[in-house]
């Protein structure tokens, strides 16, 4: 009998990228159920139908590039995609929108680069962007959040699927709402209705808002506690919001700069800081190196926020440092075992 | 006592699977029918056999004899007679056969004279080490370096700390542990006689703690003795030399370094028992513990294993179920060895035989992208990016891997552990090694090849040379004879003696002693009147030209000029170069000649002794990885020297060559003037670039960089200054 011939190591810990994949699926439930809970059904609505569109792009790539298909289909990875921008999408949105926005980011952003492990950008948010530059209307029309005022509730099932496929819902007129970011937007500089705009007033930060991102942040713990991501990117992304906030808010301006908590939990800042930014294929690697990868994904956050162009910057800022994190990489080298100091760069210097 | 434990950064925990094996006593190997020795256990030179085919050889009688300092004698493991010597199957990661030594046993185990030295501290430290070195004792712990080239401390180097390597953290593995536990006395006396050695400051011994029972029997055994168990936590690679050395010192090992540099021995646990068998009981290294475990084994646990035991005869005894044995490892789950063939026989470094079956041991899984999720990163021992050496690797961009430090991978395997995506990461930077030495193999080869080639040709034209001279000799004898015959018909032998001299105008000397002196003159004279001929014809094609009104008038005018220049230019240099060789022919020769040829002579002899020892490293590499730093090292200096001859003979070549254009263009100093700037120019240049490197990397003198340029720049100017007044003149 012929004895198997492979080198060294002969044990594999269990376990594979699918796996991994998935621990990142399970740790969103949080989010997507206060999103729902929050906003009806369009959230779990996008979502199904992202992932359907994700798989049949992504399987119809593979059968032309002729690989496996069931084999990379196993890797999970394009359902992540899908998942992550499906929960970037408002929830009122065109089904259009969300197959036009997956198909470009699997077919595009991942598989004309090569695929998996080649893409130098988040497809996600490439996908997000793509439609942000294309369909701004669509794309920045949330709905209310439910119990903002004492009439607005979330939208059934029914409404959810009418709003979704048909663009309106029989018997409701006005089914549109700012997010805070936009509000706070909208009215800085104006501390009379900032004061008293129900939007802006949760518990702790923005109506609504405030428990998705905790929520996020819930997952975003879970994955910690897996050791799926580390914490370097998101400590290090949330820090940079943490400080600059604080010190716009407190030292300049509280009219027109936003306080902390509500930097932190509103918008994409928890999702974007432990699902997005913390994607392996498109982030720094080594643990200096994610620290200011994740550092500098804050600040542009924060920068595009206050004075950009865009209520919210998470995917900008993100693709930004994308650019950034080969960079990065290549001077944040750890230092080897018995060498004096890190490497920097990428080849010897003569 | 609780003595600072540091760490090593990444680690692994895999499941240790040592109960299988831990818990039965060491048991005694039955005698094979046959035991094959492989000449080679160890790294370095292979040993040359000293017994013939037919002879019969006693149990511990040493039939191959070590070849180097970094080299071993092997004994035989049995009484019994010399069946072959010859190519046998050993485990080696490229599957090639290895001469073996074939012993055939007479089941007697008869032994040969044993000479155990009890009071060893009486003897000097020389003898000792050459019974460490007489009894074949290897590190039993991994790669298998001479131990002795380990425990020979120079004088100057201060060893403050002895380590025993008792570690064992890869799974499965308990022969360490069975050892101590039944055997803590004679490993620590082993360890006393490497202590008195290498006189350290301490002494201590690094347990993994999932060994208790052992560190008990160790400490135990070290009870009223300056020496310390050190209990460190259960990671893999914890075992790792550089690993433990850390763990219990804090200390690095600089990358490419030794233990010694930083005052550091380590010996495996194996070696210290072998260390005490061979100075207190005279008995060299002809045995050694091995575990036989996986679950295809039936009574798993250690056995007492003659070396040249062939694994196949062990496996049988241990109760292996062949048809549910998936693969054989030499060694652990983590850096083991496949067996091709398992008649390959158990060697010094044996220390584990893993049977699993394929639900144990599964077929690794298809390799999946590398998602860059850093697990990898993490867990190496050495702090590597390996998703970066992988991706270099890959891409065949070796240059980069090696700036990434690929060398300093001690391919403990964490990396492709952890890998969710089933890469085998070790495969990819064995594979990038193997094509950097390659590479640099190469290039040292076709070096070779130029060097070789450059004294051939030196060679054939002293050969044409001494042909020539020969030949004129032989001419003038002729025309003596001719002369003499009219006056002396007789005696024309000694002729030849005086006749050389004469034809060349110089003092008489021996023929050989002046064969590259007459030899320049006479070529000089050729090409002066070679080049007076040129220019005669050339002035006559020029005439007939001008008679018949040609339109090329112009350009063979030009043609003309030009070969009176330099007709006129050969004739100065010959007369010059006559001058010189009467004025000076003693003084001139060995400047001339002499340093070169002595240059080209040291840089060949540095070149082979740094290919020699190339070698030996290669040869170490082959047969395992591990403990190659000191003969790496040794490469290094071996190649710096050798570079550095070669740069010196280049350089007298170079200036030697500038020496002879010089002298040609002594009659023309536009011409030197134009060399000069030329030469200026390039020293410019170069100054430039260093300037810029250092300034692009920030790194050297910059100000002295910028003086540097600003000379050259002063030197080109003045060099230009002077030909244009030579021009203008
Ligand atoms: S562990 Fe594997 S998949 Fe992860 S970064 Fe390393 S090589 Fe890539
Ligand atoms: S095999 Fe090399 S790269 Fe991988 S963990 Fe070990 S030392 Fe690091």
């Amino acid at each position: 009998m012929a004895l198997l011939n492979v080198t060294s190591p002969h044990l594999h810990k269990p376990g594979n990228t699918g796996a991994f994949m998935r621990q990142v699926i399970y740790a969103t439930v949080p989010g997507i159920a206060v999103l729902t809970h929050f906003f009806g059904w369009g959230t779990l609505i996008n979502t199904v139908l992202a992932v359907l569109t994700a798989l049949a792009c992504e399987a119809a790539i593979l059968k032309i590039r002729q690989k496996p298909i069931a084999f990379y289909l196993n890797d999970y990875s394009a359902v992540v995609t899908a998942l992550l921008l499906a929960l970037a999408i408002p929830p009122s949105s065109p089904w259009w929108l969300t197959v036009v926005g997956t198909s470009f980011a699997i077919v595009v952003a991942k598989h004309l680069y090569g695929g998996l492990g080649m893409n130098p950008f988040n497809p996600a948010m490439i996908g997000y962007v793509l439609l942000l530059i294309s369909f701004p209307k669509e794309m920045t029309t949330w709905l209310p959040a439910s119990g903002v005022t004492a009439s607005t509730e979330a939208l059934n099932l029914l409404q959810s699927l009418q709003l979704v496929f048909t663009g309106q819902i029989s018997g409701v007129d006005a089914f549109s709402g700012a997010t805070p970011l936009d509000t706070f937007r909208t009215y800085a500089g104006q501390p009379e209705v900032l004061d008293t705009n129900a939007v802006l007033h949760g518990l702790m930060a923005g109506y609504g808002w405030e428990w998705v991102n905790v929520a996020f942040l819930l997952g975003g713990i879970y994955l910690i506690w897996r050791r799926i991501i580390t914490w370097h990117i998101p400590v290090a992304m949330l820090a940079a919001i943490f400080f600059l906030s604080g010190f716009f808010n407190t030292a300049v301006d509280a009219d027109n700069y936003g306080s902390i908590l509500f930097h932190l939990l509103s918008g994409g800042t928890m999702l974007g800081a432990f699902f997005i930014a913390t994607d392996p294929v498109t982030a720094a690697t080594s643990a200096k190196g994610k620290l200011v990868y994740g550092a500098g994904i804050g600040i542009l956050v924060y920068v595009i926020r206050s004075w950009g162009g865009y209520p919210d910057a998470v995917a900008f800022s993100v693709l930004l440092m994308n650019l950034a994190a080969p960079t990065i990489d290549y001077y944040t080298q750890p230092r080897t075992y018995g060498h004096s100091k890190p490497n920097k760069g990428l080849a010897k210097r003569s | 006592m609780s003595r600072r434990i540091w760490d090593i950064p990444g680690g692994i925990h895999p499941p240790e699977n040592k109960a299988q094996s831990a818990g039965v006593s060491i048991r005694q190997a039955t005698l094979p029918e046959r035991v094959y020795i492989p000449l080679q256990q160890h790294i370095g030179a292979p040993a040359k056999p000293i017994v013939n085919v037919g002879d019969r050889v006693l149990k511990g009688q040493k039939i191959g004899e070590a070849t180097g300092f970094v080299s071993l004698p092997v004994h035989a493991s049995t009484s019994g007679v010399v069946e072959a010597i010859g190519l046998h199957p050993v485990q080696h990661p490229s599957q090639i056969d290895s001469v073996c030594i074939t012993i055939k046993s007479d089941g007697e185990e008869r032994w040969i004279e044993r000479h155990p030295i009890p009071d060893y501290r009486a003897h000097s430290k020389k003898e000792i080490l050459d019974r460490i070195r007489d009894a074949g004792i290897a590190g039993m712990g991994g790669a298998g370096f001479p131990s002795v080239v380990k425990l020979g401390v120079k004088s100057d180097t201060k060893i403050e700390q002895l380590i025993l390597n008792a570690v064992e953290c890869e799974p499965y593995i308990t022969a360490d542990d069975r050892l101590m536990q039944e055997r803590a006395d004679q490993i620590v006396a082993g360890l006393e006689i490497m202590a008195w050695l290498v006189e350290p400051k301490e002494i201590l011994i690094g347990i993994e703690d999932n060994k208790p029972h052992a560190i008990n029997a160790m400490r135990k055994a070290c009870e009223g003795k300056p020496i310390d168990v050190v209990v460190v936590p259960t990671k893999y690679p914890s075992g790792g030399e550089k690993q433990l050395i850390h763990l219990l010192t804090g200390k690095e090992v600089r990358s490419g370094g030794l233990p010694a540099d930083v005052g550091v021995v380590c010996q495996n646990t194996g070696t210290a028992y072998a260390v005490k068998r061979a100075v207190l009981d005279g008995e060299p290294l002809i045995s050694r513990i091995t575990t036989l475990t996986g679950d295809a084994v039936t009574h798993k646990g250690n056995y007492e294993v003659l070396l040249g035991t062939p694994v196949a005869d062990l496996l049988l005894q241990a109760g292996l179920q062949r048809d549910r044995m998936h693969r054989l490892v030499m060694g652990g789950p983590m850096m083991g060895f496949s067996i091709h063939d398992p008649s390959v026989p158990v060697v010094k470094t044996t220390n584990c035989l893993l049977a699993p079956t394929e639900k144990e041991f599964p077929d690794p899984a298809p390799e999946q992208p590398c998602i860059r999720c850093g697990s990898c990163a993490n867990a190496c021992p050495v702090n590597l990016l390996p998703q970066q050496l992988y991706w270099f690797a890959k891409a065949k961009e070796f240059d980069k891997a090696a700036h990434f430090n690929l060398f300093d991978c001690i391919e403990c395997g964490a990396c492709a552990y952890v890998c969710p995506s089933s890469i085998p990461l070790v495969q990819y930077y064995r594979f990038a090694k193997g094509s950097i030495r390659t590479a640099e193999q190469e290039a040292r080869k076709s070096d070779h090849a130029r060097t070789r080639f450059e004294a051939r040709k030196a060679r054939h034209e002293k050969e044409e040379q001494e042909k020539e001279l020969k030949r004129q000799e032989r001419a003038k004898a002729a025309a003596a004879k001719q002369a003499t015959k009219k006056e002396a018909p007789v005696k024309p032998a000694p002729v030849a003696a005086d006749a050389a001299p004469t034809a060349v105008a110089m003092p008489a000397t021996s023929a050989t002693d002046t064969a590259g002196e007459p030899d320049e003159l006479t070529k000089l004279q050729t090409a002066a009147a070679s080049t007076m001929k040129r220019y005669k014809d050339a002035q006559k094609a020029l005439e007939t030209a001008e008679k018949a009104g040609s339109d090329h008038i112009d350009a063979l005018r030009k043609k003309v000029e030009q070969l009176k220049a330099k007709a006129d230019a050969a004739k100065d240099a010959f007369i010059a170069a006559k001058n010189a060789a009467k004025a000076e022919p003693e003084a001139h020769k060995p400047a001339h000649d002499d340093p070169l040829a002595a240059l080209k002579q040291a840089s060949a002899d540095d070149f082979n002794a740094y290919k020699a020892a190339e070698e030996a490293l290669q040869q170490a590499e082959a047969s395992g990885s591990g403990d190659l730093e000191s003969l790496r090292t040794q490469v290094a200096q071996l190649k710096a020297k050798s570079d550095a001859s070669k740069a010196a003979m280049k350089e007298a070549r170079a200036k030697e060559k500038e020496e002879i254009q010089a002298r040609n263009a002594a009659a023309d100093p536009v011409k030197q003037a134009k060399m000069e700037v030329a030469k200026t120019q390039v020293l410019l240049k170069k100054a430039r670039k260093a300037l810029e490197a250092a300034q692009a990397s920030g790194e050297g003198d910059i100000a002295a960089l910028t003086q540097a340029v600003q000379d050259a720049e002063a030197a080109n100017t003045q060099a230009e200054a002077h030909l244009k007044q030579l021009e203008g003149a």
